[in-house]
């Protein structure tokens, strides 16, 4: 019998037809393999393009996972719900930029004692810390603080907005398609935020205080978010990538006027250093992101080539 | 025929809604070697679409081998959704989506106004900006009192 409001249902239909799936991916790359296999556009090195791609996914897949620490921990259901889904719009452009990543560079096509495992999950799974290309911000744990969590979020999805909406008219098609969908998702990130900031900024005293030094703390990690790549660089001639340093002024002005309204100060925090120009897009972490790629990969490694 | 058959299909999460009238379904082409059928995701994590994948597997299954295809650009806008698709929408008491937004997304420092799907009333208040689903908002009315989910213009 067939309900269309069992939503279960069909699952259980198709474990019939001996479709047994890695636990962690479910053969995504094989179904949009025509536009992850699109070709490198002219005048591009293909290291560069699959790098970028990382930088772009690990953003998203690394924070992602920090948002979903709030699972059964947030204040109330509909903030919990909703950053849940935060994360889930995240992690779906992650898994398109890695299987991109994966096909540029030959990951996860075959081989690998998971054989068949799909390249966003390799990448996902078993890279290490140091091969991670997000930035520091994304690592930082909210420590199950709404302040700091609303903080980092505002930051972040402000400056993901406007690198995206830069990225619609990428010279790479997976990029570009990845920007116009996520253009329309972190809209709604960023306004989620924003209006949280308001509501905590211009709210009690206690509400404000911790609003504010959720914001005094992130603020380290905003200089960052503007710095340029060596791979960044060198794509921005090839009109693939955007310079984050563009960006600069959308972000500032947008962050200004949510803090105005919200009656919060600009932070006068210190940016964090850089470890002789190196930081989060050359693989050199703050300490905060181990445990999250510990985390984030234990199921992975402790049973590998697993299937449900 | 295959078309019939994949008009059954319906949305996993809001199964009022078939997928054509979700505006989903990008292309059938019935070929020598079986049905490919194109698929365009509404959010880029949409749990929905693997079994989505599956329905339309499960639903074509006479029609020799099926292959789902995902595309992911143009990306899916709530646009596509069927005028049918709306009213049933409505009739579900889903508040049917606006038209999307184009161009630079503007900082908006209040929020938009959404009618009540049951009485009409037409101002309400937003719960949460993310509901049971990707693609809905949870929101109150505050004449007939009955909270309602409404569809997020993308």
């Amino acid at each position: 019998m067939s309900d269309p409001t069992n939503a279960y249902q069909s699952l259980s239909e198709t474990t019939a037809q001996d479709d047994p799936r890695w636990a962690f991916g479910t053969g995504f790359t094989d179904d949009v393999a025509a536009e992850i296999s699109a070709p490198v556009p002219a005048g591009v090195d293909p290291a560069d393009l699959a790098a970028y791609c990382l930088m772009l996914g690990d953003d998203a897949l690394i924070y992602q996972h920090r948002l979903s620490e709030w699972v059964a921990n947030a204040p109330e259901l509909e903030e919990e719900v909703a950053l849940a889904n935060i994360a889930l719009d995240l992690l779906g452009q992650a898994r398109v930029l890695l299987s991109r990543a994966g096909h540029l560079t030959g990951v996860g096509i075959k081989g690998g004692s998971a054989g068949s495992t799909a390249a966003e999950d390799r990448l996902a799974y078993f890279r290490v810390e140091s091969e991670f290309r997000n930035v520091a911000l994304v690592e930082q744990p909210d420590d199950l603080d709404f302040g700091r969590c609303i903080a980092h979020l505002l930051l972040f999805s402000t400056w993901r907005l406007a690198l995206l909406h830069r990225l619609v008219s990428s010279a790479d098609p997976v990029i570009a398609a990845v920007a116009a969908k996520g253009v329309k998702e972190v809209a709604y990130h960023r306004d989620y935020a924003v209006r949280w900031t308001l509501r905590l900024g211009d709210g009690t005293a206690e509400s404000h205080r911790r609003m504010q030094a959720g914001l005094d703390g992130a603020w380290a990690f905003l200089e960052e978010l503007f710095r340029t790549s060596d791979e960044e660089r060198r794509l921005v001639g090839a009109g693939v990538a955007v310079d984050p340093a563009e960006t600069r002024a959308e972000v500032e002005e947008v962050l200004d006027q949510v803090l105005t309204r919200a009656t919060l100060l600009r932070p006068t925090t210190r940016p964090m250093g850089t470890v002789g120009g190196r930081g989060g897009r050359q693989g050199l972490h703050t300490e905060k992101l181990g445990p999250v790629v510990d985390e984030l990969q234990s199921l992975a490694r402790r049973f590998e080539g697993a299937t449900w | 025929m295959v078309r019939d058959a994949l008009a059954q299909v319906v949305d996993p999460e809001m199964p009022m809604l078939t997928l054509d009238d979700l505006g989903v379904i990008r292309s059938v082409e019935e070929t020598a070697d079986g049905v490919v059928v194109t698929i365009t995701p509404t959010y880029s994590g949409c749990p929905a679409l693997e079994v989505m994948r599956d329905d339309i597997r499960a639903a074509l299954a006479g029609y020799g081998p099926v292959e789902v295809r995902t595309v992911l650009s143009p990306a899916w806008s709530t646009d596509w959704i069927s005028e049918a698709g709306r009213r049933k929408l409505a009739e579900a008491g889903i508040a049917p989506p606006g038209s999307a937004p184009r161009g630079p997304v503007p900082l908006l420092l209040t929020a938009p106004r959404v009618r009540c799907p049951r009485c009409g009333e037409p101002v309400t208040e937003e719960l949460s900006r993310f509901g049971p689903t990707a693609c809905t908002a949870l929101r109150r009315c505050p004449a007939c009192r009955e909270p309602f989910e409404h569809m997020k213009e993308i």
